[in-house]
């Protein structure tokens, strides 16, 4: 991985209490509380130097009390499934997991008999709050379709925090989210990873922490938006990704060498460039679009050109055709359990696609793309397995837990810090009723950071958003 | 009528080939017969085409081909009634050389005409993977707003959409939500509605009249006030899209007046006005997956709506209302539905009803298909175990008789690529 100073600097920020604000470099602090003081100096984007964090994330975990589930079922995403074992959160954070663990005086305790335990699920393909519920115009914000390159738009200033589909989604176990923008640009924006809580800004519900993502897409969505302005074909869009990541390189450059020794004016800024360049760095993970496996192929090759990697193929219905490639390149691949046929190509779209690129060794993943099938990971997850089955490969249930947990924790960049029930990790946790690959399971209780967010069966434990008041009528249990 | 009536009879005279002209007895299962309770150990016998006989002591015929079904569960085929199988594949016509014969060019909304089962490619590579699923039967529905034709109930084996067709018509479909794509606003339509069904009532005691060029100016061209006729004699029912409570209450009072044969699809706030729909009998279709505010006619849709209509004692068919792939190439995750429709408060026996039998009575196909019962179509299906949960298999499928046997695009697709880099060929 290349590292750039940005790179490193980017880390030292992350380390830094509150000081999330700092540009690279100090080049200027902000003021910590202004109001006494009579000339404020401007802000860092003012300066023209790139600010990583000029939005920064203001989240903070809910309130908890430490939490034991026990004679439960767990799911850790890491080990074979525990019986009857228990787990502890406390502190935001799994504390204890096993066959038993210790209970706190002032915990509280679940008797989860029959039941199961997952981590808390993670879709890396959303629009939620980017194509908020109601729909329409109004609320089409996830596609900036007026150039074929937007590398300068990011999907969190898209995101209604009042989109009724986020508590939906929390209440199917979905705790972590990354809202793309769309995909009709060859490249459409950076992405932000959300915690599904509720908030008044999207800064807090942004995981702290989370590297963003830079959305691509691949094939008919861009040449048919664009075709009359181009790109109108294939070799086009491949045109278009390699002239963009050209000025990106030349970009990096002309940036890295000024801030090498920040003598005289630093370069102009420009917010597309500057997002493709912290691609290059590897500061930013990179999201491709790409249904076809001859596609992903040309990809794999444009990404070894200008030296970047792919963390995740999205939607890929012939991920199966490149399984063993997928796998070699440590590239995962975000898949619906069983869509297909809408389009060209989506034509060769199977059910066995999740099982088989898992069985080739790479990291498969369920996403959703949609706010319902989000709410529902689980149940297109057990689709997968099932169609595995079918096909005589081997799906454990184990796997299919981590298609929805370690892999897309690890599609996020977030592999340290969710994903699995391990000691440690943040305590995003699902009490489901019973087996979560049945279809009658329901998620009855959901954690995240080990605040209790959600609770199936306690009305005052479900989050009703700004809109749904007076409109959506209160259904007492779940919706 | 006469034609259906046709169509009725030649069904058993193009049977596919196969086990259909041969007695078949399924034997040791457990039968969801679902028009009556479950039987342990259930025989079913199929012959011609046709079940034969269906109960726990039932003799089986010598010279029966024996299925033997113990440990499995054993159902009617079920039935998809919201799709469009075989009317699309690929995107439209114009961007991938697919095609899209899902709607019609009507005037104001109205392609009351238009019978969009004429459309439908038997070769569709969507229709096997449907029954591999157990789905044996489909009402295919065109597209449109205020009355977008009429749909039909077909079977997913016979090789032509004539031998395929189990009733037709079987409704007018329609919608009264301007969500839905309606042109004109909830007033115009409804009275545009009126018009058109006043019109047909006229036309259809008045019709050489309107030959001889001595009628007053219809609402609609000849061929739709037609089409209309059987709705306004409440001989074909109307199946109007209606979500929200208003709306519905809108329908219930159009169908009061002219007298129709209503059912309601979409239905999404059906639950809130349930006491309104039972009195009135009206079947309902819904989704079970449904929970979000899409726009100002949902507000109020969410999971529990089949079991609250159930438990208010209205015939409730469960339906695909998702993004679009439900009606197409996922026709068969209807057994999702059913099973969240469980996982919300229905009766797995209601479940299983809403998928079958439900749908059948709606559409006025009971006599045929929807049950396991002597005289029935054999169109059945021997489970692996629960139908509705994703772990289990339609291990034989049965569709007039005859057990389905076939490989699916998908499934040579996955055999193709299952070891890595494939063979194209053998030099």
């Amino acid at each position: 991985m290349r590292m750039g100073i940005l790179a490193l600097a980017f880390l030292i920020l992350l380390a830094t209490p509150g000081g999330a604000q700092v540009p690279s470099g100090g080049a200027a602090k902000p003021a910590a509380d202004s109001a006494k003081k009579p000339a404020p100096p401007p802000g860092p984007g003012a300066l023209s130097v790139p600010n990583l964090d000029p939005f920064p994330s203001t989240y903070t975990p809910f309130p908890s009390r430490p939490t034991v589930i026990r004679h439960v079922n767990i799911f850790t995403a890491d080990a074979p499934l525990i019986r009857g074992g228990a787990i502890l959160l406390r502190d935001g954070k799994v504390a204890e997991v096993g066959v038993t663990v210790n209970v706190p005086a002032d915990a509280i305790v679940i008797d989860g008999a029959g039941k199961y335990v997952t981590p808390g699920l993670i879709d890396t393909h959303s629009h939620l709050g980017v194509y908020a519920a109601p729909g329409g115009p109004a609320h089409s914000d996830g596609n900036e379709a007026t150039a074929p390159v937007t590398a300068q738009v990011w999907a969190e200033h898209s995101v209604w925090p009042q989109d009724p589909q986020f508590p939906r989604d929390l209440a199917g176990g979905v705790t972590t989210l990354q809202v793309l923008p769309g995909s009709a640009n060859l490249i459409g924006g950076r992405s932000v990873v959300l915690k599904v809580v509720p908030s008044r800004s999207v800064q807090g519900m942004k995981f702290p922490g989370a590297k963003y993502g830079l959305k691509m897409a691949c094939g008919e969505n861009p040449k048919r938006v664009y075709r009359a302005r181009g790109p109108a074909t294939r070799m086009g869009n491949v045109a278009g990704y390699r002239a963009a990541w050209i000025q990106a390189e030349a970009y990096r450059r002309r940036w890295d060498a000024w801030l090498a020794d920040r003598k005289g004016d630093p370069p102009a800024r420009d917010l597309g460039l500057e997002t493709l360049a912290e691609v290059l760095r590897g500061n930013i993970l990179v999201h491709n679009h790409c249904y076809q496996a001859d596609e992903m192929l040309q990809m794999i090759d444009i990404a070894k050109e200008f030296g970047y990697k792919i963390r995740s193929f999205h939607h890929g219905v012939e991920a199966y055709k490149i399984a063993d490639v997928l796998a070699r390149e440590g590239i995962s691949a975000s898949l619906w359990a069983d869509w297909g046929g809408f389009k060209m190509e989506a034509l060769d779209g199977i059910r066995g696609n999740l099982a088989i690129v898992s069985a080739a060794g790479a990291r498969a993943i369920v996403h959703s793309d949609d706010p319902s099938g989000s709410q529902r990971l689980n149940q297109e997850a057990a689709i997968g397995m099932a169609a595995g089955r079918a096909l005589g490969v081997k799906v454990s249930e184990e796997d299919a837990v981590r298609w929805v947990t370690a892999n897309p924790a690890w599609a996020l960049g977030l592999e340290d810090k969710v994903g699995t029930l391990d000691v440690g990790k943040n305590a995003d946790v699902v009490l489901w009723s019973g087996n979560p690959f049945s279809v009658y399971t329901r998620a009855e209780k959901v954690w995240i950071d080990g605040a209790l967010m959600y609770d199936r069966l306690d009305p005052a434990h479900q989050w009703h958003t700004d809109f749904e008041l007076g409109y959506v009528p209160t259904t007492g249990r779940g919706r | 009528m006469l034609r259906q009536l046709t169509r009725a009879l030649v069904w058993g005279g193009v049977l596919p080939l196969g086990l259909a002209a041969q007695t078949v007895a399924i034997t040791g299962g457990t039968v969801y017969p679902v028009h009556g309770p479950k039987i342990e150990h259930g025989i079913v016998v199929l012959r011609n085409g046709t079940i034969v006989a269906v109960g726990a002591n039932v003799p089986i015929p010598a010279g029966a081909t024996r299925i033997d079904a113990t440990g499995k569960w054993v159902t009617p085929g079920l039935i998809n009634a919201s799709t469009q199988l075989g009317l699309t594949e690929a995107g439209g016509t114009a961007f991938s050389g697919g095609y899209d014969d899902r709607s019609a060019h009507g005037t104001k909304g109205v392609t009351a005409a238009f019978d969009a089962w004429e459309g439908v490619n038997p070769a569709s590579a969507f229709i096997i993977p449907a029954w591999q699923d157990g789905i044996t039967s489909v009402l295919v529905h065109p597209s449109g707003t205020l009355l977008s034709g009429r749909s039909a109930m077909l079977d997913l084996a016979g090789g032509t959409v004539d031998a395929m067709l189990i009733r037709a018509p079987v409704a007018m479909m329609g919608t009264l939500d301007p969500a839905a794509g309606l042109s004109q606003s909830r007033g115009e339509a409804l009275a545009y509605l009126r018009e058109l069904l006043s019109d047909a009532k006229v036309y259809a005691t008045r019709k050489q009249a309107f030959e001889n060029n001595q009628s007053r100016a219809f609402g609609a061209s000849r061929a739709d006030l037609e089409a209309l006729i059987p709705v306004v004699t409440g001989k074909l029912p109307l199946a109007l899209n209606v979500n929200r409570a208003s709306d519905i209450r809108a329908a219930l009072a159009l169908a009061k007046e002219f007298s129709l044969k209503l059912i309601v699809t979409g239905g999404a706030e059906a639950w809130e006005v349930a006491a309104d729909l039972a009195a009135a009998k009206v079947p309902v279709m819904v989704g079970a997956m449904d929970n979000i505010p899409e726009n100002f006619s949902l507000l109020g849709q969410r999971q529990e709506n089949a079991a609250l209509l159930r438990a208010a004692g209205i015939a409730v068919t469960l339906v695909g209302n998702g993004p679009g792939d439900e009606e197409n190439f996922n026709v068969r995750n209807i057994r999702q539905e059913a099973g969240n429709a469980v996982a919300y408060g229905m009766s797995w026996d209601d479940a299983l009803r809403a998928v079958t039998l439900a749908p059948a009575e709606a559409f006025g196909v009971a006599d045929r298909v929807g049950s396991l019962q002597a005289g029935r179509e054999a169109n059945v299906v021997v489970w692996s175990g629960d139908p509705f949960e994703f772990s289990t298999r339609a291990e034989q499928v049965f569709i007039r008789g005859a057990l389905q046997h076939g490989t699916s695009r998908q499934d040579e697709l996955a055999q193709r690529y299952l070891h890595g880099k494939p063979e194209y060929f053998k030099p």
